[in-house]
């Protein structure tokens, strides 16, 4: 499992692993925002929690159809399904890489980005823990999402429209974290439920997402 | 070490394979010939348990070391990054023998992206060794090998042989193992249902 995960950080961040390009994505996003509202800050720090958690789950899904892809196109994806290693142990693992290189990134780049959008005082420490417990939830459902389109040629696109329905329950009640704590109400009941949507979608994904590989690689 | 009973085996929902049956001990070789298409590729890989057979049973599969047309190799990482990642997943250490049982000495430290097609062959079956499993299925191994890397493959299936081991290899050229047992896959074709059957419209 840690050679695993070892090998995919290394992959992640050797040349061509594509880390850092959510990252970029992220920032131009918001930074177009920025323009394209223009420069008032009253209506900028009111939209911000949203705009930032829309630019994180985007930058998010720019990167998923890497997770199974290319272990399948140069045939390695076969040769783990071969090895001693479980495949809902194998596809957990690869979730975790990919929170590790696009999801932690953009969980600590947000509160600058923050800035960008003049979210109000409150809501830094907010927006940091919602995407900090979110973020996970759409790793570990993008990976279900590409077990299910592993196979396809240019399945990326399939792949889009498939997960972001799946993300919505993660985005409203992440947003509403972020959009409340910037606001100085009380948090408590949407991040209880999202805690509750990460914790769920890790312990129950892994297992369908090992049985839509099985069936993928046949 | 492995017996296969009665198999039959699918590929795109149509049946190819019907009926094999074979049970290989230690120390014992097999090579599957069949023209293109007959269903090697496909038998290996029920016999990884990448794929679930129609009907019939293989027993030991559990513990196979398959191979396929690609090598699963990393393009970033060097050939011994490379060894090392599948010697940590197999849980074995050494990768020393497995790179001078293929004549990879002195390529350590090269990416794997800048190897020539031969030099990724055999990296890949390089693999085989440090997984440290007993049965190997090999699909076409030879494929961009020379003449003298077909020499290093056999002398080291040889070896996994008299080590106890045992292989499945599907070929089409000679190996120089004149121990192994010839399988030929051409009467066991499975017949096609007739077209148009009731069952046909659901798959």
């Amino acid at each position: 499992m840690r050679a695993l995960l070892t090998r995919d950080l290394a992959l992640a961040v050797r040349a061509g692993g594509g880390f850092g390009l959510g990252l970029a994505f992220f920032l131009i996003v918001t930074v177009l925002v920025a323009f394209g509202v223009g420069p008032e800050a009253a209506l900028l720090s009111e939209i911000a929690p949203g705009i930032l958690w829309i630019g994180a789950l985007l930058a998010c899904l720019l990167s998923l159809d890497r997770i199974f892809a290319l272990d399948q196109e140069d045939g390695s994806l076969d040769l783990l399904a071969t090895a001693p290693l479980p495949l809902e142990g194998i596809v957990t693992v690869k979730a975790l890489a990919h929170w590790l290189t696009t999801g932690l990134p953009l969980v600590l780049a947000a509160p600058f980005l923050g800035v960008l959008l003049s979210l109000p005082g409150p809501g830094y420490a907010w927006l940091f823990l919602s995407l900090l417990i979110g973020t996970p939830a759409l790793s570990v459902i993008g990976t279900f999402g590409a077990a299910l389109t592993v196979g396809l040629k240019r399945g990326g696109l399939l792949l889009s429209l498939l997960v972001l329905p799946l993300y919505v329950p993660t985005l409203i009640f992440g947003a509403e974290v972020a959009r409340r704590g910037a606001a100085g109400l009380t948090v408590e009941t949407p991040l209880l439920l999202l805690a509750g949507l990460s914790f769920g979608a890790l312990a129950l994904l892994p297992f369908a997402s090992a049985a839509v590989l099985r069936v993928n690689l046949r | 070490m492995l017996t296969v009973s009665d198999l039959s085996v699918a590929r795109g929902g149509l049946p190819v394979l019907d009926g094999v049956s074979f049970a290989l001990g230690p120390g014992e070789a097999l090579v599957l010939r069949g023209p293109n298409g007959s269903g090697k590729t496909t038998l290996l890989r029920t016999l990884a348990g990448l794929q679930p057979p129609l009907s019939g049973t293989v027993e030991g599969g559990e513990a196979l070391a398959y191979a396929g047309h690609l090598d699963g190799l990393k393009s970033a990482l060097s050939v011994t990054e490379n060894l090392r990642f599948w010697a940590r997943v197999f849980g074995t250490g050494e990768i020393g023998p497995a790179l001078a049982a293929f004549d990879l000495a002195g390529l350590e430290d090269r990416l794997a992206g800048n190897l020539s097609a031969g030099q990724k062959r055999r990296l890949g079956l390089a693999r085989l060794l440090v997984t440290g499993r007993a049965v190997w299925a090999l699909d076409e191994p030879t494929v961009s090998l020379d003449a003298g890397a077909v020499a290093l493959f056999a002398g080291a299936v040889r070896r996994h042989l008299e080590g106890g081991g045992a292989a499945v290899i599907a070929t089409h050229i000679d190996l120089g193992l004149p121990e192994a047992r010839v399988l030929d896959l051409g009467p066991y074709k499975a017949r096609r249902p007739a077209p148009g059957s009731a069952e046909e419209a659901f798959l």
